[in-house]
């Protein structure tokens, strides 16, 4: 069957001139033998002698032969079948898809950050430990905790790194204890961290109001419990009022607070996590702080605590002393390493760079207009669709598709359809708690104007699927492939590229 | 919006969070800044670091200063790549899931593996995921790791970190001989039924090429792991890859391959392993399938192993791949090709070996290790502290001192030489530490 398939594959590509609208070869696919797009004169064999011949490969079985051109040519065509935020609207909730500006980048290049090597005397690394100094004082400030450590590569590391800090500081009080307690609505990063950290995870609901209750809190927590990890404000865009009496509860049983910092975007300004009760807080400086997120990664996730459990934060330690900045190594106490080096610098730097442009007005107007904007939407489209909570939301509003279900229409055939309207779809299906949930974060970067259009298009969808359900649910149309089948590709699953088939097995 | 809204201010927006909250919330910071003055500031910040075109470097130690075609960053500056998101939506995100495709393939190619994710964070974090993984694997009756002191140190102290707090995992190290090889000897006699999993650096830490035969073989004669960690992959152009030696899971950091320096990060940890432990592998996998038209394309596959499915059950917490950085390093592969990848490598070989024979020709420096190297190696010095000096002032970084992880060593410098390396720049070295 597949052989087949990869048979007539090869002979239409064999045929046909690749065009915008084909798909592209696989690198693989191209290119001729001994053909490379990097140039370097063979130098003295010398040293390869010393290596024993057991020790070499004779070569590289399918890497590429291809040249400049062709690299590049190959790269481009595939970028052209990317969605992005400079070509497109990407309301994604909880991911914050908000503008990266250029200077970021430029800043990032410069050969003082790029070019610079981690192992190096920190005597001549003086402007990067200045700035990541300063980085840390700044989150503290913004955040309201009092120490921090940069080093997590992203929320996910940076939530697994708090847990070991709580399990460190519980420890040595005498009972690391079993549990945490994670509401219904968190993100599955929180209950997966857990586990790694060697904790049972307590679900607990929440209300029909979509927030957690301090008596819920109360009924499940005891000595066993380490921490409560919270998202605040909560995946669905509510702020979790009761956060202080919660913490009340879980620090009067000895446990710990823990905030999932994902959606800070929302507060800066506003309420600050240090005065909530929050001992332990992870941000993701690629969504509060613009830096890109790059198809998935790289990004930051650094985590600040309060100051009984600074000696337990990840080593090295930035100190300064006599205006010098100095690594401290030598923290007992400390949990060890989570990364190599010094965490993701680059994006520590573009993060820096974003935080000094706007400033405080900046910031704290962003998190003003995230919230002007994602309430404009709630109001705009509870015409079309059914809203999940009717209250104010903060940066995101949550719809589902219970309108459309007697038109056989659901939240996936929306989103693909909307891709056929040029915007990239909301977060779907998430939170698990709201059924067909469409998670909707404008962000502050986008104009009234867009907003407009993208309600436009999503009541233009309601009423398609009220007068021609098929077109929405075969959608997308217009897109370089239309639906896969996600099913066939788990089953089977092809992972790669394979010289022996043609295809790939 | 106001007005559609139903408010008269944005404030009311605010009004259920508690006031004692919001008394408290101004920011105390300095003022927003024109993109000149911002720029201005982080030049300044930037000049204060020694850079690598700047200074003469031989510092390796997992993160490598090699040459980027202009292609790589033209490629990943592009905005379709920089600013998406994760490609969840694989109709509009077919450019990052090819590219993504074509990297776990190129992974699978270099390291002679049969399947490879879509990349983690770092080599560091990679290799503790490797042991978990291998945990995921191995019964209940085999819990202990037993770990190379010539890998990588902070890879040591991350493993070590993802392994406290799980109650059934037990830690031992092996010691490495006089070539700086992970002795075998002891290796062989530590091994045991009760062993989870052995893993070394391919190079090692000490640049070092570990002879994976005899260590492999003590691995399957007692049913434990092999787990191959690569710091620095441009030696896998010319080295016989992790997957000809047997390795179950190979994984290493990829910042070598197209990436910079950066302070060592962002890079990308890759990991690699064979198809038969599918199941088991943590980070995102692209698969391809086709549509509903029978064209090729690529999704998101096997998420049931991931967190936003499983949650507590989920293979790994992780939720990123690095994405931006693997393609840098899919690009960078691809200009190289075949003939790039092994011509740089020997490149990187001749230099190194060339630094290395005259360094230690000098009376107060000697060869620690006796191993086959690729492009770094130690030097022991009688008088470390002065050499050093001596090269501050000549605006060199000859490598690293070794003390900091290793008391025994603590007269010793790892040095790494690279193509970056002119032969000219290799000789004021030894003008300057050789006297």
């Amino acid at each position: 069957m597949r052989e087949r398939r990869s048979n007539v594959l090869s002979e239409s590509s064999a045929i046909k001139p690749q065009s915008e609208a084909s798909a592209p070869r696989l690198l693989f696919e191209s290119g001729s033998p001994g053909r490379s797009g990097f140039y370097w004169p063979a130098e003295s064999e010398k040293g390869q002698t010393t290596i024993p011949g057991e020790f070499l490969r004779e070569d590289i079985p399918g890497f590429p032969e291809l040249g400049e051109l062709e690299v590049l040519r190959h790269f481009t065509r595939l970028s052209h079948r990317n969605f992005a935020i400079e070509s497109q609207f990407y309301p994604l909730g909880s991911c914050t898809m908000k503008y990266n500006p250029k200077v970021n980048e430029v800043v990032a290049r410069l050969p003082g950050f790029a070019q610079i090597h981690p192992l190096a005397p920190v005597d001549i690394l003086q402007g990067a430990m200045e700035l990541l100094y300063d980085l840390e004082r700044i989150l503290i400030e913004i955040s309201g905790m009092d120490c921090i450590s940069l080093q997590p590569s992203a929320g996910a590391q940076g939530e697994l790194t708090g847990l070991m800090l709580i399990r460190a500081y519980l420890t040595e009080k005498g009972n690391s204890r079993k549990k945490i307690i994670v509401p219904d609505t968190a993100h599955g990063t929180n209950p997966a961290s857990s586990a790694l950290c060697g904790y049972d995870v307590v679900q607990i609901s929440s209300t029909a109001r979509g927030v957690i209750d301090t008596a819920t809190v109360a009924k499940v927590m005891d000595e066993d419990v380490a921490a409560i990890m919270i998202t605040n404000p909560n995946t669905l865009g509510l702020f979790e009022k009761d956060i202080e009496a919660i913490a009340a509860v879980v620090h009067q049983k000895g446990g710990l607070v823990y905030l999932d910092g994902a959606n800070l975007n929302a507060l800066m300004g506003v309420a600050k996590p240090g005065h909530m009760g929050v001992d332990v807080l992870h941000m993701n400086l690629h969504k509060t702080f613009s830096t890109p997120h790059g198809g998935g990664g790289p990004g930051a996730g650094p985590v600040a605590v309060k100051a009984g459990l600074s000696e337990y934060l990840p080593v090295p330690r930035i100190v300064k002393r006599n205006d010098k900045f100095e690594l401290l190594e030598d923290c007992p106490k400390s949990i060890g390493r989570v990364r190599s080096f010094f965490g993701n610098f680059g994006i520590l730097v573009r993060a820096y760079t974003y935080i000094i442009s706007l400033g405080r007005e900046g910031l704290e107007e962003s998190s003003r207009m995230a919230l002007l904007n994602a309430n404009y939407i709630r109001k705009k489209l509870e015409k079309g669709y059914q809203i999940a909570y009717s209250e104010p939301c903060m940066h995101e509003c949550i719809f589902t598709d219970r309108l459309q279900h007697k038109y056989g229409v659901n939240t996936l055939d929306i989103a693909k359809r909307l891709l056929d309207y040029g915007f990239h779809p909301p977060t779907i299906y998430f939170p698990l708690v709201v059924s067909g949930a469409l998670m909707i974060e404008p962000t502050e970067t986008e104009t009234p104007e867009t907003l407009d259009a993208f309600v436009e298009a999503m009541l233009a969808i309601a009423q398609e699927a009220k007068e021609n359900p098929d077109v929405v649910k075969n959608a997308p149309h217009s897109t370089p492939v239309k639906r896969l089948d996600e099913a066939r590709a788990a089953r089977k699953p092809i992972l790669r590229w394979d010289s022996g088939q043609g295809g790939a097995e | 919006m106001l007005r559609t809204i139903g408010i008269d201010s944005i404030e009311e927006l605010y009004q259920h969070i508690p006031e004692t909250l919001r008394n408290r919330a101004k920011i105390n910071l300095p003022g927003g800044l024109t993109e000149l003055a911002v720029r201005r500031r982080l030049a300044a910040l930037a000049s204060s670091n020694a850079t690598a075109p700047d200074w003469s470097f031989f510092l390796g130690g997992g993160i490598y200063y090699h040459f980027i075609p202009s292609a790589v960053d033209a490629v990943i500056s592009r905005s379709e790549f920089a600013t998406s998101y994760t490609p969840y939506q694989p109709e509009v995100s077919q450019g990052t899931l090819q590219a993504l495709f074509e990297y776990q393939t190129l992974i699978c190619q270099l390291t002679g593996m049969e399947i490879s994710n879509a990349g983690v964070y770092d080599g560091a974090s990679a290799a503790a995921e490797a042991v978990l993984m291998s945990r995921r694997i191995q019964p209940a009756s085999r819990r202990r790791v037993l770990m190379s002191r010539a890998l990588h140190p902070h890879y040591r102290a991350v493993i070590a970190t993802y392994l406290r707090n799980l109650a059934d995992m037990q830690l031992d190290e092996i010691t490495f001989d006089a070539s700086g090889a992970t002795d075998v000897g002891e290796l062989t006699r530590k091994v045991d039924k009760q062993s989870m999993c052995v893993i070394v650096g391919y190079p090692n830490f000490f640049g070092v090429i570990e002879d994976l035969a005899p260590i492999q073989a003590a691995c399957a004669g007692n049913g434990a792991q092999l787990i191959t960690v690569t710091p620095e992959p441009v030696a896998l152009g010319l080295l016989k890859p992790p997957g000809a030696w047997g390795a179950d899971i190979a994984v290493g950091e990829g910042q070598s391959l197209g990436v910079p320096m950066t302070l060592g990060g962002p890079g990308f940890g890759f990991f690699a392993s064979q198809k038969r432990f599918v199941r088991s592998l943590p980070g995102r996998l692209v698969g391809e399938t086709v549509d509903t038209e029978g064209r090729r394309g690529f999704v998101l596959t096997l998420a049931t192993r991931e967190q936003h499915i499983r949650r507590e059950k989920a293979t790994s917490n992780i939720c990123t791949s690095q994405t931006l950085c693997t393609l840098a390093s899919t690009v960078y592969m691809s200009l190289l090709g075949k003939s790039g990848m092994r011509r740089l490598a020997e490149v990187n070989v001749s230099r190194a070996h060339d630094a290395r024979d005259r360094l230690v020709s000098r009376p107060h420096l000697e060869a620690c290790f006796s191993g086959a190297f690729f492009n770094e190696f130690v030097l022991r010095a009688r008088n470390l502290e002065n050499l050093l000096q001596r090269c501050a002032a000549a605006r060199i970084v000859p490598g690293v001192p070794l003390g900091q992880w290793y008391p025994e060593l603590d007269d010793c410098l790892l040095v790494c030489v690279t193509e970056m390396n002119e032969r000219e720049e290799i000789e004021r070295l030894v003008g300057v530490i050789g006297d």
